[in-house]
């Protein structure tokens, strides 16, 4: 058996994983497995500006690949940079495996420089975490990591190495296990066979039945399966924000988002049907509204991998445990069977009227249906997305900040494929745009990826525009500049009677078409709506450079629909600043 | 409604933080909390007691139940059980008073362990009520302290709890 130091088993078991990127920050704590890295180790290091960037980078790496992203960061300053992308991934449930360096074993309960309880830090924001004890355990603990990481519900899974069990004159016998076994670690396999009968018992019966789906069924990979079964039975499908691209958007039977911010069809279509099939949502209070009036003639089935999202918020009467598309195949050949049986079912009259009912509140107020924003006076961000969308033919992984421009990338782009959409929703962290772009465009150099984001946003993580010009990465930033921290006014407007506090940045910013410049990328500025178009594809056709486009948008539009909070319902929406549902 | 949940956990490091953290990051309670070793090694045995109703127990089960260091658990409410908890109690026993505490104690199958010239040290164990109820009966007594081991507990009959 080969021997190895610490530090060469951590470069090597990477390896050995198939890890194809590491984003991370080099210090003290890791230096040795820095070492081993330069001289062992094929895979490109990404090195960033903070280890926030790392960690969204790599979090957008695993949302568009699939596969687990990994962040290399050293002890004290860095594993703690790196917590709110730890936090933003394991609230959308993203696989991500963390290597922190932590001090020497003898010095760990001593304050020792740059030393902080990493474990302990991390621990409400991990699926998982390793504080490793002996240099022999390492590659055993990588493997646990990446198995814990993307297994089940997958998230992100922090293993802290004490520097000294990396030293590189200690040597071990290195071997990297090919599977694991943990007796205390089994997701669920299959759906319970009863529930998926009752379930589909349920759905087939249905008069005004919704689909409702979240990210779950994007890192469930069963988008196909989930596309499938609801044209089978011709039920109409919402996305959450985070489901976003798991049914083609330009299909007939899509209805949009749902939410907060969701299409009024799809929010009105959730409020009055009679059944539910949630399929790897977790009924979050940004979808429900209040939890009390959510949806009162709906009998709910959800399906979900993680126990704990099932009646958590809102009481599920058919519950299914499993992965979602074991699960979504052994409802469609249920439903097969049950239908040769009954070939009337589901009551196809019923369904009709639904869906004239729907395609009544579409036509009313769907976004897609007419324009809901004045066209006259400043390009409006709506615009903005809409030719983004046109130029880049819909086919652009698009990753956002947090914020209004987030919502309108969200209503306007409208994605066929899973995947393409990335963005923080369960976290909302501002500064997640930038670099998580970063992490998609080196996964796939060949496509478009754009990063929509807001002037406030963009500046949480700007300084990955030198990560950027180091590693050629040529994303097309668009920034939907309205000169505020827009989502925070819009809620001071409709809250606040218009108090504008610690919204906006008095003249401060900086003149971002030089700042690209400055760091060896292209600017363009946009102010006139006839440009629009034009200086969009200006953008995209510059495939090798980084493009920062600085579009001046109209600082007073508001993002609609919007739920009307406190105590409203799913059907409670704000339409415009003047018209309620 | 109160409810004995007991739990088989990997004895990791770090293992009985995220049981705790758990309760602490969801707003769960815990009344009682105990944990020790078993006769397997890699083991230990944490009963915890709390108080939710049944929607919000389903939930710290399957919270708990989620924890990868968590090989296995039991709401123990569920069925019959036995419960124990342990108590020693140090009060100050001068006088008249140290015949009536040691008749008391005799009372709650309790035993002095501990006697100073002017305090006794009493062992108790029982149910978390009995345990109550001994201390309200010390009354007058006065008590100058009071440590318990938490509630640990049992099903009753065939069913065990194991790998
Ligand atoms: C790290 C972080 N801090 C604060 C917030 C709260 N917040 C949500 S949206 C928003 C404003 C974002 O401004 P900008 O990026 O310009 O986007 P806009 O809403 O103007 O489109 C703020 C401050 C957040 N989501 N994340
Ligand atoms: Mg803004």
């Amino acid at each position: 058996m080969e021997l190895l130091s610490g530090g060469e088993m951590i470069a090597r078991a990477l390896q050995d994983e198939g890890v194809e990127f590491i984003y991370g920050y080099p210090g003290g704590a890791v230096l040795h497995i820095y070492d081993a890295l330069f001289k062992e180790s094929s895979i490109p290091h990404i090195l960033v500006r903070h280890e926030q960037a790392a960690t969204h980078a790599a979090d957008g790496y695993a949302r568009a690949t699939g596969k687990p992203g990994v962040v290399l960061v050293t002890s004290g300053p860095g594993a703690t940079n790196a917590i709110t992308g730890i936090a933003t991934a394991y609230m959308d449930s993203i696989p991500m495996v963390v290597l922190s360096g932590q001090v020497q074993s003898h010095l760990i309960g001593e304050d020792a420089f740059q030393e902080t309880d990493m474990v302990g830090i991390s621990r409400p924001i991990v699926k998982h975490s390793f504080l490793v004890q002996r240099a022999e355990d390492i590659p055993a603990t990588i493997k646990k990591a990446f198995h814990i990481a993307t297994s089940g519900r997958p998230g992100p899974v922090v293993v802290d190495i004490p520097k000294d069990l990396t030293k590189p004159d200690e040597k071990h016998a290195y071997e990297y296990p090919g599977s694991v076994k943990m007796r205390s670690y089994n997701p669920a396999s299959r759906g319970h066979s009863g529930q998926t009968k009752k379930a589909v018992k349920l759905l087939l019966g249905a008069k005004r039945p919704v689909i409702y789906s979240g990210g779950g069924v994007i890192l469930g990979n069963s988008s196909e399966l989930l596309t499938e079964l609801a044209q089978m039975l011709n039920y109409p499908v919402t996305n959450t924000l985070m489901g976003l691209g798991a049914y083609p958007a330009t299909d007939r039977q899509f209805l949009g988002m749902l939410g907060m911010h969701g299409f009024y069809e799809a929010n009105m279509a959730m409020h009055h049907a009679d059944v539910i099939l949630a399929v790897g949502a977790r009924l979050d209070d940004r979808v429900t509204n209040t939890v009390d009036k959510f949806c009162p003639s709906a009998k709910i089935i959800h399906i979900d991998i993680d126990p704990t999202s099932i009646s958590k918020t809102v009481q599920a009467d058919i519950p299914i445990v499993g992965p979602v598309d074991a699960v979504l195949k052994d409802m469609m050949s249920l439903i097969n069977q049950q239908r040769e049986e009954q070939p009337d079912l589901p009551d196809a009259v019923a369904l009709e009227r639904w869906w004239q009912q729907i395609e009544q509140w579409r036509a009313a107020h769907g976004l897609w249906t007419a324009p809901r924003y004045e066209t006259g006076g400043p390009i409006k961000p709506q615009q903005v997305i809409e030719s983004l969308y046109r130029v880049t033919d819909g086919e652009a992984f698009v990753t956002s900040d947090v914020g209004q421009h987030q919502m309108f990338a969200a209503q306007y782009y409208k994605f066929d494929k899973p995947r393409r959409w990335i963005n923080s929703g369960g976290l909302g962290t501002m500064g997640f745009g930038l670099p998580s772009a970063m992490g998609v465009k080196l996964a796939f150099p060949d496509s478009d990826v754009a990063c929509v984001t807001g002037e406030g946003s963009i500046q949480m993580n700007i300084q990955e525009l030198s990560t950027c010009s180091q590693y050629g990465i040529p994303v097309k930033i668009i920034n939907l500049h309205n000169g505020y921290l827009g989502m925070v006014k819009q809620w001071q407007d409709m809250q606040y009677e218009g108090r504008h506090s610690e919204s906006a940045y008095s003249n401060s910013l900086p003149d971002f078409v030089k700042l690209a410049e400055a760091y060896g990328h292209v600017g363009i500025h946009i102010e006139d709506r006839a440009e629009l178009d034009a200086k969009m594809e200006e953008a995209f056709a510059l495939k090798d450079k980084l493009v920062f486009v600085d579009v001046m948008v109209d600082p007073a539009e508001h993002v609609y629909p919007m739920h009307v909070a406190p105590n409203g319902s799913m059907a409670d929406m704000w339409l415009s600043k003047t018209e309620r549902t | 409604m109160r409810r004995i949940i007991s739990v088989l956990l990997e004895n990791e490091p770090g293992a009985l933080s995220r049981v705790v953290g758990l309760f602490s990051q969801r707003g769960y309670n815990i009344e009682t909390l105990n944990v020790a070793p078993t006769e397997d090694t890699t083991l230990s045995r944490l009963t915890v007691t709390t108080i939710g109703d049944d929607r919000k127990i389903e939930q710290i089960t399957k919270q708990l139940n989620k924890l990868v260091d968590v090989v296995k658990l039991v709401d123990l409410t569920e069925g019959a059980h036995i419960e124990r908890d342990l108590m020693l109690i140090k009060v100050r026993a001068t006088g008249a008073q140290r015949a009536e505490i040691k008749r008391c104690t005799d009372i709650f199958r309790g035993q002095i362990v501990d006697v100073g010239p002017s305090v006794y040290t009493i062992m108790l164990s029982g149910t978390a009520d009995k345990l109550d109820s001994f201390v309200e009966a010390m009354g007058d007594a006065a008590i100058l302290e009071v440590v318990r081991s938490g509630v640990a507990g049992i099903a009753r009959g065939e069913k065990v709890l194991r790998l």
